[in-house]
């Protein structure tokens, strides 16, 4: 039996038909799923409660794949074939892989293109294919707590993940039959979780301590959109350097050797783990070690003495803090927010030099290995229409309109303002003169219908067009806006082939203030654009009309007009060429009109002539042959 | 005439209500469609129109529309858990016969 969720004000769906979205963090050491039921958004459990999925997957070749905690456990009697931390290999080749680490975990197979395989007792396995694996599990579990398929899904990449990495990621989802809304920037959905996306305007830092890896993130706000001004990291600090530094210290004071066993190693790194999350809110803990002789002896762990232990660790993060903020350029002073993510930031001395650090309380409220998950949850919430449109969150979209200055000085609008991004939008545009050649592509950017109020991004031309008459030539102008922003501009005349293509930056030097004074003008200028366009519209089709017209006149003109309908055409035409300077929009197209009425017969004549043209000499067996 | 919910629905519905930021209450309905007929309506409400009448229960404010109100008048709202599921459930008195879903009745 299904059970209800509240819905916004008129957003309810149909019966069986709910729009079903999750978030999906895709983690390196763990993976979440979240969706929003009820206006609330949450993690989703699995049958045990669990809302962590670790990240690692087990292979046999007897049963499917396993996935999560039961996977970690077989970590250490069959590492070969327990796939952890995927995430790494994402998109990567093998000579990447071999600078991230110095020794390869897994047996990997080279590939002469892309990511090698990973070998084991289930077949070779691209990381791809691991982290669908993951992703199927993930799906499974949001399906069951949702009684129904999802719709699609937002997954959360690093913000500093390439395209081969962001494209691996989508593969994945594709792989486990999900449908990918978006990808979404970790720090991003941390700071949409926050509800940040709602401020005006600010610049935020996410500090993300997870497991076995720390990102910085610094975004900007503006205009509802987030961007990314720096990021900096370590791929290999987490809270398990952590547990490494306590369980070094607890060997030293029990005087265990270094070359202890690995289980009793293994021991200690749980008890170190054990102290580290009592300490978060306890001021000391005595901790029972167990000796190589079989013995316990007590320890006690103080406050003071982790902060000591771990300060090392916590100052190498605020030093990866700093080059963010130099690449951001930018002062702590200037952080208007701090972010938390990661379990590692659940530590009081982690928020407190942080707080220290960029001189504000850190966001802590919300659970820091949840925040990523409920930040794509409320974004893929929106994505499928659950939201009143005037709640849809602006994220990574296009700031202002872009789009080719056609005839008449007026913008032809390809990709219009607030399209999210990445976007490809392709449009066919023609010549407009016969034998025309080369077209010049003007790109432009604003929501103004002339030119001359819009920004002029880049100039570049198409040349080596086939000379044909005004109209034919089939010239399509394809627009797309990469996830990074990255505007590309490319013309192809379709029957040549004949290609040429321009990369801009389209954001690039507006201020926040000219955007906006951009829209205003848009705005308030409205009546008098849509008149100027009607305008130019008519002029420019006077001219066309004239062109045509007087290059039919002249080649047939005399043979097959009598005399007195050559000079009505020719008042008509005179008519026409003295509105068409004008302010008066109507007055071109009645002339256009008038003119048009007096021409048919023109056009009529011509047609019959060139049909006679084509078929003298010929049989009619000759064309039912061709058709 | 009467609507109310059980306290474990008001805990959660208030719960919704509080992260939402917003909203008088909730409005129940129906509408006409479905596979049996008619279908449940659940939402949050930002406003109370005119011909609305308005029931509180465990100090939640029930919302519903004069028409609606005809096929579900008497109906407890519950919050029910079945394993990894959960959600709104209407115990609604007047139904004759449902789908098996239970989104949509007849009465």
């Amino acid at each position: 039996m299904a059970l209800l969720q509240i819905s916004e004000p008129g957003q309810s769906t149909a019966p069986h038909q709910h729009r079903l979205a999750a978030g999906i963090d895709l983690g390196t050491t763990n993976s979440l799923i979240a969706t929003v039921r009820s206006g609330i958004a949450e993690t989703l459990p699995d049958l045990d409660k669990q809302h962590l999925l670790p990240s690692i997957v087990h292979y046999s070749h007897t049963a499917p794949p396993i996935v999560g905690y039961v996977a970690k456990k077989r970590a250490n009697q069959d590492p070969l074939n327990t796939i952890a931390s995927v995430k790494r290999f994402m998109g990567r080749g093998i000579a990447d892989i071999k600078t991230t680490g110095s020794r390869l975990p897994y047996h990997f197979i080279e590939q002469a293109q892309g990511m090698p395989l990973i070998h084991t007792v289930a077949g070779d396995k691209s990381p791809v294919q691991v982290s669908a694996d993951i992703l199927s599990v993930l799906k499974q579990r949001a399906e069951m707590a949702l009684q129904g398929d999802l719709i699609g899904v937002v997954i959360t990449v690093p913000a500093y993940f390439d395209d081969a990495q962001r494209q691996a990621t989508k593969d994945a989802a594709t792989i486990a039959g999900l449908k990918v809304l978006r990808l979404l920037n970790e720090p991003t959905a941390a700071a949409v979780a926050y509800g940040l996306d709602k401020e005006a305007r600010g610049i935020y830092a996410i500090y993300d301590l997870g497991g076995g890896t720390f990102d910085i993130s610094i975004l900007r706000l503006q205009r509802g959109v987030f961007e990314v001004m720096a990021t900096a990291g370590d791929s290999a600090l987490g809270g398990d350097d952590i547990d490494q530094a306590i369980a070094q210290w607890l060997m030293q004071q029990a005087n265990i050797a270094d070359d202890a066993t690995h289980h009793h190693i293994r021991e200690l790194l749980d008890i170190a783990r054990t102290a580290k999350e009592t300490l978060t809110t306890e001021a000391e803990i005595t901790l029972k070690i167990p000796l190589d002789t079989g013995n316990c002896v007590n320890i006690t762990l103080t406050t003071n003495q982790l902060n000591e232990l771990i300060d090392p660790l916590i100052q190498k993060t605020l030093l990866a803090c700093r080059r963010a903020l130099r690449d951001a350029r930018i002062t702590p002073e200037q952080i208007n927010e701090v972010v938390m993510v990661g379990g590692s930031t659940r530590m009081p001395r982690v928020r407190e030099k942080i707080g220290e650090f960029f001189h504000c309380q850190p966001h802590v409220d919300i659970d820091p290995d949840k925040v990523v998950a409920i930040g794509a949850a409320i974004q893929a919430d929106i994505l499928v229409g659950n939201k009143p449109d005037d709640d849809l969150l602006l994220l990574d979209v296009i700031p202002l309109s872009l789009g080719i200055e056609t005839m008449g000085g007026l913008v032809e609008k390809i990709i219009q303002r607030n399209t999210t991004i990445p976007v490809s939008k392709a449009q066919d545009f023609t010549t407009f003169k016969d034998g025309q050649t080369a077209m010049a592509v003007h790109v432009l950017q604003g929501e103004r219908e002339l030119v001359t109020h819009c920004r002029s991004l880049a100039r570049f031309e198409l040349r080596g067009i086939p000379p044909m008459v005004a109209g034919a030539a089939r010239i399509r102008v394809t627009f797309q806006v990469d996830a990074d922003g990255l505007l590309g501009v490319s013309a192809q005349e379709e029957i040549s082939g004949v290609h040429s293509e321009i990369t801009v930056k389209p954001s690039y030097g507006l201020s926040d203030n000219q955007i906006e004074q951009m829209l205003k003008d848009s705005l308030s200028h409205a009546h008098e654009d849509v008149a100027i366009r009607t305008l130019r519209e008519q002029q420019v089709e006077a001219d066309r009309v004239i062109n045509a017209l007087r290059a039919a006149l002249k080649t047939d003109g005399k043979v097959l007009l009598k005399q007195h309908e050559f000079v009505a055409i020719s008042e008509a035409l005179d008519g026409l060429l003295q509105v068409k300077g004008g302010q008066d929009a109507q007055a071109i197209k009645q002339a256009i009109e008038e003119l048009d009425k007096v021409t048919q017969e023109f056009a009529a004549r011509r047609m019959d002539a060139s049909i006679r043209r084509a078929m003298k000499g010929q049989k009619v067996e000759n064309f039912m042959e061709n058709n | 005439m009467a609507l109310s919910m059980t306290k474990t629905a008001a805990t959660h519905i208030q719960k919704s209500l509080t992260q939402r930021g917003k909203g008088v209450g909730l409005r129940l309905g129906v509408k006409t469609n479905g596979c049996s007929g008619m279908a449940y309506l659940l939402e949050f409400a930002d406003k109370i129109e005119e011909e609305d009448q308005v029931f509180e229960s465990q100090g939640i404010k029930i919302i519903v529309d004069p028409k609606s109100l005809i096929y579900i008048d008497g109906t407890e709202l519950d919050f029910v858990r079945e394993g990894l599921n959960e959600g709104f459930q209407f115990n609604n008195p007047n139904i004759k016969n449902q789908c098996g879903c239970g989104e949509s009745f007849n009465v």
